[in-house]
């Protein structure tokens, strides 16, 4: 069943750096799952655990938020706030008995469009390790 | 504000075991400010609670609202409507006012406290709060330099510190700092050590929970 399994991921990506990098790794023709939907958001500090639960809600298998690198957010610390709640909702997942590691943060800068393409492939790995979300198991049964 | 916490997932999902229809309220009073039970909390656990279900496959649904406030019953009327869509289970995340009030306003609903009150307190920086009053009923913090040893010393002590002060520390704790090493060296260094020497009669506590449920009522403001 893995082999067929394609995660649904949704990555919330700051415009000034992961998504820079991602268009980055666009325009370098670099090759990484399709399987990743990219929402742009003015900094991570615009993350809210709300956003990742409406995501898990509607059928991802897996969410990560994908910031500038320690030190160097735009807004000074919307990266750090982040990964507060990621934290934060990584323990409320497992509360439920949902697998932490469905949910992380990265750190990158808008010059690693190689980074970006690296992150997606070790995210989907993980999540296709995962399994199907147990949330959208039950939606589509 | 009242400081409240929400109490753990696990507590809840065992509120509504085998219920069906949930509807969770929020308040956007004290718990809204500190980020326990207004929309954004309310949101949060439904949510929590939804994935928790389709997790197992279980049908349940949960329905999200927040009231201005649980503590006035014009607001909790304001509920009515909602309540006749017969709910399995009602979580009040109020500060447990709201559950009492939402109880007693709707007999026949199995009302749930969904918060932990924990205390009377203020932010000492954004999503740290400490506990800053015990609602005595008789305010003596301006014989203190403006800070409440009822609520802040672990002993409640009125006459100076116990023999557990120790480098603006607690006894009962490192993360616990000495009120009265803070009223001390406040006084000292406003060269107002001689007003401190008369001692504190002992507190009449009947004006605090010692003397019972209390109740203020205000003549001219009772229609
Ligand atoms: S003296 Fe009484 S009313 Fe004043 S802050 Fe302390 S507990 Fe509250
Ligand atoms: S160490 Fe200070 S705060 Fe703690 S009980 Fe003694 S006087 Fe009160």
């Amino acid at each position: 069943m893995s082999e067929e399994f394609e995660p649904r991921i949704i990555a919330f990506c700051c415009q000034y750096c992961a998504y820079s990098a991602a268009d980055m790794a666009g325009s370098m023709r670099l090759q990484y799952p399709c399987n990743v939907e990219i929402v742009l958001i003015p900094c991570t500090g615009r993350f809210d655990v709300i956003l990742a639960l409406k995501a898990f809600e509607s059928g991802a298998d897996g969410v990560y938020v994908a910031g500038c690198l320690e030190g160097n957010c735009h807004f000074l610390d919307g990266n750090i706030r982040a990964k507060k709640r990621v934290a934060y909702l990584r323990k409320e997942l497992e509360s439920i008995g949902v697998e932490p590691d469905r949910l992380a943060m990265y750190n990158l800068s808008a010059s690693q469009g190689p980074r970006f393409a690296e992150i997606v492939k070790e995210f989907s790995d993980i999540v296709t390790g995962l399994g199907p979300s147990p949330m959208r198991k039950k939606l589509a049964a | 504000m009242i400081i409240a916490e929400r109490k753990p997932v696990d507590e809840i999902k065992g509120f509504i075991e085998g219920k069906k229809k949930v509807l969770v309220v929020g308040c956007r009073g004290c718990v809204t400010v500190c980020n326990a039970g207004g929309t954004k909390e309310v949101g949060i656990l439904a949510s929590l609670l939804r994935l928790d279900a389709q997790k197992d496959g279980r049908d349940l649904t949960v329905d999200e609202h927040t009231l201005e406030r649980q503590c006035d019953p014009e607001y909790i009327d304001e509920l009515v409507e909602l309540v006749e869509k017969k709910y399995d289970a009602i979580l009040s995340m109020a500060c447990s006012v709201g559950p009492q009030f939402l109880a007693r306003r709707y007999p026949k609903e199995k009302i749930y406290p969904s918060l932990n009150t924990c205390f009377i307190g203020g932010a000492l920086a954004h999503g740290i709060w400490a506990e800053h009053c015990q609602a005595c009923g008789n305010c003596i913090i301006h014989n203190f330099g403006g800070m409440c040893p009822i609520s802040r010393c672990s002993k409640s002590l009125l006459n100076g510190p116990c023999g557990g002060s120790a480098g603006g520390v607690c006894e009962i704790s490192k993360e616990v700092e000495c009120i009265w090493h803070l009223i001390a060296t406040k006084v000292m260094e406003e060269n107002r050590l001689d007003e401190f020497a008369p001692i504190q009669p002992i507190k009449d506590w009947s004006s605090s929970r010692d003397g019972g449920p209390r109740k203020i009522v205000r003549e001219e403001l009772v229609k």
